[in-house]
């Protein structure tokens, strides 16, 4: 049976606030010898869904929750807020566009999704009108 | 302050590095875009920027280095990254930021390619 470690943490949304639970997934992804790639993947998709959360929720208590478990061959990360919850065209970026730029493909706001899904290996969004919760695996790396 | 930020600027005859050190958010990242608009503005539009101190780099910091690049485009110049790491390398291609400037593992590089 593999050693699993659950961790709740729940952070206001203050700005850098997401770097005490990208810190916190770091942490945990070094205990089971994740490699520093996936290791900063797993920040990286944790601060763009923290950052999600604070700009997007309209959250009346403006916390979010995260609840880190992670095992001998994985890392699953939970995020959550009490908003209102998202709609199709947040989730593709079109609603976060705003002007175009020179080059289409140089989109300027809208990827953060695109780069949690790129990073991870299973992403899972749960939207209702009372709150969103994003979840993610990364998986360890076999050498 | 969790996030501890610093810009370096080195200024030489044709072109500029700028020096990124801390979490490049919207805050480190309207410092930089302030710094590189002044460079442009000034008649610098050769510009590397070295990433090798920046670990953490969100889609609103690179939603900031594509306003950067837009700007010298309006000027014709040329922005050279360098000091990313696999993961930020990866996620700038994935951004289309690698169609429209360079990626290079060093300074030195960077410098010989603008």
């Amino acid at each position: 049976m593999s050693d699993e470690h659950k961790v709740l943490l729940t952070i206001p949304m203050y700005p850098d606030m997401e770097l005490a639970a990208a810190k916190t997934g770091s942490v945990l992804a070094e205990l089971k010898d994740f490699n520093e790639e996936a290791v900063e993947e797993i920040q990286l998709a944790i601060i763009e869904t923290c950052i999600n959360a604070s700009e997007h929720s309209q959250s009346e208590d403006k916390e979010v929750h995260i609840q880190f478990l992670v095992t001998d061959d994985q890392l699953q990360v939970k995020i959550t807020d009490r908003g209102v919850g998202i709609t199709a065209d947040t989730l593709d970026g079109s609603r976060l566009l705003g002007t175009a730029g020179v080059h289409p493909d140089l989109r300027k706001r809208g990827r953060g999704l695109q780069i949690i899904k790129a990073l991870m290996d299973e992403v899972m969004i749960e939207s209702s009108p009372n709150g969103t919760t994003v979840s993610f695996t990364k998986k360890k790396a076999t050498e | 302050m969790l996030n501890k930020f610093d810009i370096q600027i080195r200024e030489a005859k044709e072109h500029a590095i700028i020096e990124t050190t801390g979490y490049l958010n919207d805050a480190l990242g309207e410092q930089l875009s302030e710094k590189a608009q002044e460079l442009i503005q000034g008649g610098c539009t050769q510009l590397v920027i070295n990433l090798e101190k920046t670990t953490l780099i969100n889609s609103i910091g690179i939603s900031i280095l594509i306003e950067i690049i837009e700007a010298l485009e309006e000027r014709e110049g040329t922005l050279n990254f360098c000091g990313l790491s696999s993961t930020q390398e990866r996620t700038f291609r994935m951004m289309a930021i690698a169609k429209y400037a360079g990626i290079f593992p060093d300074e030195e590089s960077a410098v010989a390619n603008l």
